[in-house]
């Protein structure tokens, strides 16, 4: 969409695989997102309680009808050490917390793409809930990418291709 | 020259470019360097983006050389 590639190194083509070892999953993938397999993998014995949130890219955006495509890019891997941080502040406020997991999209994707996935898995479904708001919420506001959007429009408003509306200044993960 | 790399708006007011040199001892002077060569457009953005160098935030008094990784991010909108 834009005719220029990303300033950071390009992400792995290939669908993420779960860790070989570890409780945290952190990735980008410029492949789809395997959710049904990040899920699974976010499942084990201790755990009786598995939130998944999915992030997926809708056909309208404020001021903008007819969105067909996003396109997103990452500052790589500083995207990913502060993802690997938002997964460290989560369970040091929820530490009964397992298997979690933040996957994030790069590269052009369609509407209903998921752009993000996370899952996480405890004991009891409170801190499964609390800590999965808390991953995407602080993602959204911690992790630098960038999202392109291409709309349509409609008789009442033309189309085009821009960065997303909803910017917002890029903040630290809080310990 | 520090090597100087440009994520989401950031790369429309430098002509597009990903990755550009620009030259300068400290973060400031680097932003500068920018704003002479792309004109007001950037130096706008530079007041709304955050600097980072070698992938750790820093700021304008941050000290920059050959070796060094200067990234421009302008507000960010993943998710």
């Amino acid at each position: 969409m834009t005719g220029t590639a990303p300033a950071g190194q390009p992400a792995p083509t290939r669908e993420p695989a779960p860790p070989a070892q570890g409780n945290t999953w952190v990735a980008l993938s410029a492949a789809p997102l395997p959710v049904d397999e990040i899920a699974r993998w976010a499942k084990e014995p201790p755990s009786g309680a598995v939130v998944l949130f999915c992030g997926c890219v809708r056909d309208h955006s404020p001021g903008r009808t007819g969105v067909v495509a996003l396109e997103y890019e990452a500052y790589d891997g500083p995207a990913l050490r502060r993802m690997e941080e938002v997964a460290d502040a989560a369970r040091r406020r929820w530490p009964a917390v397992g298997r979690l997991a933040i996957v994030h999209r790069v590269g052009l994707l369609q509407v209903s793409d998921d752009a993000v996935a996370v899952a996480v898995a405890s004991p009891h479904r409170d801190d499964a809930f609390e800590a999965a708001r808390y991953c995407i919420d602080t993602v959204k506001a911690t992790v630098p990418l960038w999202k392109r959007e291409r709309w349509t429009g409609d008789a009442d408003s033309p189309g085009g291709e821009d960065w997303g509306t909803c910017a917002h200044d890029l903040e630290a993960v809080e310990p | 020259m520090p090597r100087v790399l440009l994520f989401g708006p950031a790369r429309d007011v430098a002509g597009g470019a990903s990755r550009t040199d620009l030259a300068g001892a400290t973060v400031k002077d680097v932003l500068a360097d920018g704003s002479a060569r792309y004109g007001p457009v950037f130096a706008d953005l530079c007041h709304h983006a955050q600097v980072w160098v070698n992938g750790e935030p820093a700021d304008e008094a941050t000290a920059v050389g050959d070796a060094d990784e200067v990234a421009l991010l302008p507000p960010v909108s993943g998710g």
